[in-house]
């Protein structure tokens, strides 16, 4: 019994250090405990942010030559006014900080701890007049309603089903993992290629039942039966013509066995 | 003509009532038994024949009818129908005008004179049919028929002759654009960084010619060909939203949020690509689109609101034969 408990634990202690591996490729200040909010993402934004985003989020225009440590072309977008709308977006989906400036962001593992992230979302927020983050309520709105306008808006590069998809250039990423905040600051920002949208194209009320479609369509039911990857007609009709057209075949030989 | 009109006709009598002598050599043996003609059956497949003929011809009638309602469904009905019809005529010839009998024989070494053999079996199982041609005819006409329901559906694939009515579209100079709820569109709303879609005021949105994308670039990265000065006021372009390739919706733009390392913006058909730039006049960037998107020219009126300069650069909808050589036209 000793044993079984010793080889399970042997068994689970490199599981438990696999699901938290060390945050590499971020600076983390040296900051003491009780440092005002702002005053750390201060600190961690010289570490991790500057380099690109410039210093007091002024911006850096991309040049010829290395102005990095390790030969690192930096570049990126001046950061005045975005406010803490946009970082709290960038930085909870891990779209930043970003490796080289000139790939799409992905959704990635956020490496920063949830109060570094309020830092930086603080200090962000702090530069210019931007807007805050967006508070929307699924619950207010109407998945049906959501559906035509995510129908008209969305899905011409995220697929009806919400599922994702491709354009020249770049990745439409799925939205299963999108929070209804991500969704919100996404539509108002428009990050990388997306468009934005404004509250004259999309109202406040209007994004909400995006909101609650994009959240319907992550668990969405299946009144046919099986899902099939709920991606159309393709694998519907693969599974049509090898499980359906079997069956026919199969009915064919034997009505012709009984004729015999 | 009259007289010929008259051969026609003599020669239609004579081939439906007319019967065929046995076919065959009369002196040889048979193999088949001679079964006794089944004139019942007979009348039954012509009928049958007769209906499949009717589903066709009101397969092509309901195709002909546009604004039939349930038209589909009426579709489905006639077709279904002649395919069942067709399908009982041969199960009837098949049970009770062929002559069936199982006959096992071990298979011979030698094949000689199993051909005639077999020539014969063939000629003699459809001996029991006494109106052979019209049988015939009657098979000819629902197949016939059937064909042509088939093919009937090609020719919406596009005017054949006429094209004249493809480079007509509503825009004409002063023509006020209008959002999807038929609101003017002013020029201040229309912002950097979003894309929009507007139709023709008072005109008829289903038409290829109608629907457009909008969008605002800067002024400096506009870089539209010389003689389209003047296009774009305040850096606002319009152009078809149909594709030029196989004349799907252009649902997708792309704008880069960092534009100096970021590709440049663009529209882009989701449905195989094609990708056009909004800056240079729509120009082809990618995809399988074979030329520009058509530009339609822009003023703003004196209350600030978006109306047509002119009607679009070029012939707008998917391209087709000659299509180069055309231009757009109001209606």
């Amino acid at each position: 019994m000793r044993a079984l408990l010793a080889t399970l634990l042997a068994l689970a202690l490199p599981a438990l250090a696999a699901a938290e591996p060390p945050r590499v490729g971020i600076v983390t200040p040296n900051a003491p405990p009780g440092t005002p909010l702002r005053e750390l993402g201060y600190q961690l934004y010289a570490g991790n942010c500057a380099e690109c985003h410039g210093t007091a989020g002024a911006g850096v225009a991309p040049s010829q030559s290395a102005n990095g440590t390790g030969d690192i072309h930096a570049a990126g977008p001046p950061l005045r006014g975005v406010g803490a709308r946009a970082a709290d977006f960038y930085l909870r989906t891990g779209y930043m900080p970003l490796a080289r400036a000139d790939v799409q962001p992905r959704r990635s593992r956020v490496l920063f701890t949830p109060r570094e992230v309020d830092a930086l979302v603080a200090y962000v927020g702090s530069l210019g007049h931007g807007p805050p983050v967006p508070r929307p309520h699924p619950e207010r709105g109407d998945v049906a309603a959501g559906l035509s306008l995510f129908t008209d808006h969305c899905a011409g590069c995220h697929q009806v089903a919400a599922r994702g998809g491709y354009l020249p250039g770049a990745v439409a990423p799925p939205l299963d993992e999108a929070t209804p905040t991500q969704v919100a600051e996404a539509v108002r920002i428009g990050p990388y290629l997306m468009p934005l949208f404004s509250t004259r194209a999309i109202s406040d009320r209007q994004l909400d039942s995006i909101v609650a479609y994009v959240e319907y369509a992550k668990r969405p039911q299946d009144p046919g039966g099986l899902a099939i990857g709920r991606i159309g007609p393709v694998p519907e009709g693969l599974i049509a013509w090898f499980v359906g057209g079997a069956a026919l075949v199969g009915c064919c030989v034997m009505i012709g066995k009984k004729a015999r | 003509m009259i007289g010929r009109l008259k051969d026609l006709l003599v020669a239609l009598a004579v081939l439906l009532l007319g019967r065929r002598r046995p076919g065959g050599d009369p002196e040889a043996e048979r193999i088949v038994p001679p079964g006794s003609p089944d004139r019942r059956a007979e009348a039954w497949v012509l009928a049958l024949f007769g209906l499949a003929t009717a589903g066709s011809i009101a397969f092509l009638v309901v195709y002909a009818l546009d604004p039939l309602a349930h038209r589909t469904q009426l579709l489905g009905v006639a077709l279904g129908v002649a395919l069942a019809a067709l399908g009982a005529a041969c199960l009837v010839i098949a049970t009770r005008l062929v002559v069936t009998e199982e006959l096992e024989e071990p298979y011979p070494a030698e094949h000689v004179g199993d051909q005639d053999a077999v020539a014969q079996l063939v000629a003699e199982s459809g001996d029991r049919i006494t109106r052979r041609r019209l049988l015939t005819l009657g098979g000819a006409a629902a197949g016939g028929t059937l064909g042509l329901a088939l093919l009937a559906p090609a020719l919406a694939v596009g005017p054949v002759f006429d094209t004249d009515e493809l480079a007509k579209t509503p825009w004409r100079r002063g023509r006020a654009l209008v959002d999807e709820a038929g609101r003017r569109i002013a020029a201040d709303a229309i912002e950097e960084e979003a894309f929009y879609t507007a139709f023709p005021e008072g005109a008829d949105r289903e038409t290829v010619g109608a629907p457009l994308v909008v969008v605002r670039l800067s002024p400096d990265a506009l870089h539209l060909p010389p003689e389209r000065r003047g296009w774009a006021p305040e850096g606002i372009v319009a152009y078809s939203k149909i594709c030029t390739h196989a004349g799907c919706a252009i649902a997708l733009y792309r704008k880069p949020t960092f534009p100096a390392v970021e590709p440049r913006p663009a529209f882009v058909c989701p449905c195989h690509y094609s990708t056009f730039d909004p800056a240079t006049g729509g120009t082809v960037l990618f995809g399988p689109a074979g030329r520009a998107l058509p530009q339609l020219p822009l003023l703003v009126d004196r209350s600030g609101n978006l109306r047509a300069a002119g009607n679009f650069s070029g012939p707008v909808g998917p391209s087709w034969w000659g299509v180069r050589s055309r231009k757009a036209r109001g209606a």
